[in-house]
């Protein structure tokens, strides 16, 4: 350690320092539909995420601000928003890739209905899991041994592949289909389905198939990729989609037996469930 | 209809429609190539089940695959409800078969 500086120098080099902090200007959407840019400042931080910025705009400024998150940490994908007209999830992204100018923006998510200022009504999203058949049934009981699933396997890989997905729905904000085409099952919900048909250990796999191709269903995708572009975790719902499209074209030449073979029983329980 | 049959009559239509449109557009070269005559072009289509099988087929295929994607533009572009993008699909794909079936038997029938 080296000797502390003479007293009388120290506050004149720091001085310009600590007056003078950085600041963020933050624009955030106030309201619902109808509503209205407010602007913010807070002090520009190093390592500073979206999210930690939303919250110390709350903290500090706005009490009532109305957002959504819980795990900040990637996982629980609740704090997707807008940020700079892009789709994102806030608690991973950092302040230095998306600011422009010294300024970001931040809004809902789009093509859903926002309920107050960065929170959106997901329900129709999730809805919209159960209508592409993504409810997992199994075919074996409790007292059975777990299944033995060959993880080599092609159709566990294309699982694999599809199953990480946390439902932030940033996929269904980045998808322009979704935003023509109100009955439009989106990238997430097909995506999953395309998880679960792959699943040998699924009982419905002729149902999710069907569900997944039917009205608003994989057929409507455009292959355009936004979703691919901007999942947070890397997931391609593109890929999925195209997956289902080859299932349903084939399944349609050639009775796939395999996925046919769902248990009566089962097949009603699934139209049963609650959309 | 159900979407799924649709989907897979579109697909399977563009299948088709594919090596069609090669050899129609191969054709249209040899016979400016070729320098044929009308006449000469229709004394080889006149009675030629061949030919009347080729293009009944190519009418066929672009009647079921152009109005589906016709249909899947106006549900997704217009306001229409997609009961109504659905009709409007179908007059034109008797529209297609129409003027198609019968630039076809123009050719192929013997004068
Ligand atoms: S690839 Fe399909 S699901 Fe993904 S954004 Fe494009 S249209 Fe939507
Ligand atoms: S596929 Fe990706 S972007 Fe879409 S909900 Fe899942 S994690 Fe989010
Ligand atoms: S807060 Fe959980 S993913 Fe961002």
């Amino acid at each position: 350690m080296h000797a502390p500086a003479p007293k009388t120098l120290a506050p004149k080099t720091l001085a310009p320092k600590t007056l003078a902090p950085k600041t963020l200007k933050v624009r955030i959407w106030r309201g619902r539909e109808e509503g209205s840019f407010c602007s913010y400042e807070v002090p520009a931080r190093d390592n500073q995420t979206v999210l930690d910025v939303v919250t110390e705009v709350q903290r500090r400024h706005e009490p009532a601000l109305a957002y959504r998150f819980a795990c900040r940490v990637g996982v629980c994908g609740s704090c997707a928003m807008t940020v700079n007209g892009v789709p994102r999830w806030t608690c991973r992204t950092h302040v230095a890739k998306v600011a422009e100018a010294g300024a970001i923006t931040i809004e809902p998510l789009r093509n859903m209905p926002r309920i107050k200022d960065l929170a959106c009504d997901m329900r129709g999203f999730f809805d919209k899991w159960q209508k592409a058949g993504g409810r997992f049934s199994g075919t074996a009981t409790r007292a059975e041994p777990p299944a033995k699933v060959d993880p080599a396997n092609p159709r566990r890989r294309a699982a694999d592949a599809a199953i990480e997905c946390i439902n932030c729905a940033v996929c269904y904000s980045a998808c322009d289909v979704v935003s023509w085409n109100e009955a439009y099952l989106g990238p997430a919900a097909l995506n999953r389905a395309w998880t679960v048909v792959n699943d040998e250990r699924h009982a419905l796999r002729r149902t999710t198939l069907d569900l997944a191709t039917g009205e608003g269903g994989c057929g409507n995708c455009h292959t355009q990729g936004s979703c691919m572009r901007h999942c947070p975790v890397g997931i391609s719902p593109t890929e999925s989609i195209a997956g289902l499209k080859r299932m349903s074209l084939l399944s349609f030449l050639v009775r796939d037996r395999d996925a046919a073979e769902a248990p009566a029983g089962a097949r009603a329980e699934a139209e049963e469930a609650p959309a | 209809m159900s979407e799924r049959t649709l989907f897979a009559a579109q697909r399977l239509s563009a299948l088709l429609l594919g090596p069609l449109v090669l050899v129609h557009l191969a054709l249209i070269l040899y016979a400016v190539q070729d320098g044929l005559t009308a006449s000469e072009i229709l004394s080889r289509t006149r009675g030629s089940a061949g030919w009347a099988f080729f293009y009944g087929l190519f009418v066929l295929a672009a009647a079921v695959h152009a109005p589906i994607g016709l249909r899947n533009v106006l549900a997704e572009w217009t306001p229409l409800p997609p009961r109504a993008a659905g009709i409007l699909a179908a007059l034109f794909a008797a529209l297609l078969l129409v003027l198609g079936a019968r630039a076809v038997l123009a050719v192929v029938v013997p004068a």
